[in-house]
């Protein structure tokens, strides 16, 4: 029996960030998973949550659960990331003055998101998008 | 399972079923039933939000009466910081407090004692390695609850210094003790309460952090007494010496109170449950890294904003922020160094217990059958308006989901829901009139069938 839990996030959409990652915790208590990995999961959904506001065009979170494993996937139309070893150096950030003055764009997504998560794939084309897939061992 | 004891109440003959209170209730604990009222035990945290909002005043807190103090030879009130809110800043501490020692007591010592002791100490407790950042204050019960219910992940966080009414409690025993005039069990020590929450904390043994050195024996409402303590305040005698306490300890009755002990951390202090909650999703997502101690506090205001007060929070904050200006200029009170560590290094402001999570029951324990039951909440959701009108007795569409989902509930105690079923009944009740049947006679027609 598997489950899945879909998103969509737009661009720029800093009011309602934080809500897909909130209900994804809610959802994870009730289907009776343990609060560590669903601590873990809520951190880097919410990383992906906001970095789909920050840099991409928009794009979709999708959660699926599994009787033993939990995949988060967030995957954007956007700008892709050039250099992904760069991107996954802790503190570097593409992010502009104006997110980062809202505290946003420190640069520890997705090394945050790759310390969260048991499994972490990520796959980013110029001018196209990124995807990332994460999974949780249950 | 420990046993969940709680102080707010529904007064039956009040509630009139209204579901005023379904929504108010940050953790969903209460449903209407039968036309009345019912919380949900093992969800409610005392927070007070449906005592404010009842238009009939059906729910209340259970605290104690006054007369209770008459069980002891030796009685001790010890009155929460909020209570020097309650009154115009032209009554002296003294004078407020020689009124309530007027009630019947043999010795008034302010929570705010208390308070200035632990306030001191955390700076010796934020170091204590087995936290993670952020800190989380444990002075207000209602949101350490929260904590429990909504955010598991975070109980580790949970300061474990005891809150400032135990430290009175037990400073005031030990000192009664050393003294020698009275047996342990013969004196009796009185919170005077601000809140339902704090209430619960002193009456409900399971979720005690004292033990018999630190007891306190019962919580009197400041409203129920209020009206005896004014009329006290103009003819008492006023003892001098009966209030020591620092303008930053009273200060603990407002919400930011207990952060300006750690003036050099990066501190947040959040007052009203919602917002409470609002920030704590941040902290759980990992979003507020930078923060070093959160003080979250279930009231407007903080303590000054509890349900059992008399005084409005505003004006008491005001009356508050007074007094500390004014003491500020000319206090001399002061609390040596040596004497709260030589009290934090013997382990008496330590709660023994580790704070454990109480989350919210799964949909079902094998989580196949759980994520079926999720599909099925889903399919129902659907179905219903969206509203979240409450008029089926639960808080929300989704809530009435689970509930019946859960057993609990019904589709058509949804009142948009009936209404379409009666809608399609009328329906074919109408048809049923039309049309007639083949062997039945017709009714003052003739028969459309005629060549």
């Amino acid at each position: 029996m598997s489950y899945e839990l879909s998103f969509e996030v737009e661009r720029g959409d800093f009011e309602t960030a934080g809500e897909a990652s909130r209900k994804i915790k809610r959802t994870l208590q009730q289907l009776g998973i343990s609060n560590k990995v669903i601590r873990k999961v809520s951190i880097a959904g919410y990383e992906g949550e906001m970095n789909l506001a920050i840099h991409s065009w928009g794009g979709k979170i999708v959660l699926e659960v599994g009787e033993d494993t939990l995949i988060l996937t967030i995957e954007d139309t956007g700008p892709g990331i050039k250099d992904l070893d760069l991107a996954m150096t802790e503190g570097w950030s593409t992010a502009g003055e104006e997110v980062r003055q809202m505290g946003f764009g420190a640069g520890m997504g997705l090394p945050n998101m790759k310390n969260n998560a048991d499994n972490f794939q990520i796959t980013s084309k110029i001018d196209e998008g990124t995807k990332i897939v994460m999974s949780f061992l249950v | 399972m420990e046993k969940l004891l709680h102080s707010v109440y529904l007064d039956e003959e009040k509630c009139l079923g209204c579901t005023t209170c379904l929504r108010s209730c940050p953790t969903g604990a209460i449903r209407v039933r039968g036309g009345k009222a019912i919380i949900n035990e093992s969800k409610c945290i005392d927070c007070g939000e449906c005592i404010r909002i009842c238009p009939h005043h059906a729910k209340l807190a259970k605290t104690d009466p006054l007369s209770l103090i008459n069980d002891f030879k030796y009685k001790v009130a010890i009155p929460a910081p909020a209570i020097i809110g309650q009154f115009k800043t032209k009554y002296s501490f003294e004078n407020i407090l020689s009124a309530i020692k007027a009630l019947g007591f043999d010795e008034v010592v302010e929570v705010a004692y208390g308070a200035e002791v632990v306030g001191q100490a955390l700076k010796y407790e934020y170091h204590a390695k087995r936290y993670p950042k952020p800190l989380i204050s444990s002075a207000c019960p209602a949101v350490v609850k929260l904590i429990q219910v909504r955010f598991p992940e975070l109980t580790d966080n949970i300061c474990r210094l005891k809150s400032p009414m135990a430290m009175t409690a037990r400073l005031v025993r030990k000192r009664l003790r050393d003294e020698g005039n009275y047996k342990n069990s013969e004196i009796g020590v009185f919170f005077i309460t601000p809140c339902a929450a704090k209430a619960t904390m002193v009456n409900n043994p399971a979720s005690s952090e004292y033990d018999k050195y630190d007891q306190i024996d019962g919580a009197i409402a400041i409203k129920d007494i209020y009206p005896d303590i004014v009329k006290n305040l103009n003819d008492c005698n006023i003892q001098e010496g009966i209030h020591n306490t620092t303008p930053e300890a009273f200060s603990w009755a407002l919400s930011g109170g207990e952060c300006e002990y750690l003036k050099n951390k990066n501190v947040l202090h959040v007052d009203g449950i919602q917002n409470v909650i609002n920030v704590l999703d941040e902290i759980e997502c990992g979003k507020l890294d930078t923060i070093e101690f959160f003080e979250g506090l279930a009231c407007i205001g903080g303590c000054v904003g509890g349900c059992l007060t008399v005084e409005n929070n505003y004006v008491a904050k005001m009356y508050i922020q007074d007094r500390a200006k004014k003491m500020k200029q000319t206090s001399t009170i002061h609390m040596p160094d040596e004497y709260v560590k030589s009290i934090y290094n013997s382990g008496m402001m330590h709660i023994k217990e580790r704070i454990l999570p109480r989350s919210p029951e799964p949909l079902d324990q094998d989580i196949n059958k759980a994520i079926e039951k999720m599909k099925q909440i889903e399919i129902l959701e659907e179905k219903l308006p969206g509203l979240d009108c409450g008029s089926c007795g639960s808080p929300g569409c989704r809530a009435l989901a689970e509930d019946i989902v859960a057993g609990k509930a019904k589709e058509i105690d949804c009142v948009f829901v009936l209404k379409d079923r009666v809608r399609d009944l009328s329906v074919l009740t109408n048809e049923l009139l039309q049309v007639e049947h083949p062997t039945e006679k017709p009714v003052n027609k003739k028969p459309e069938f005629s060549e």
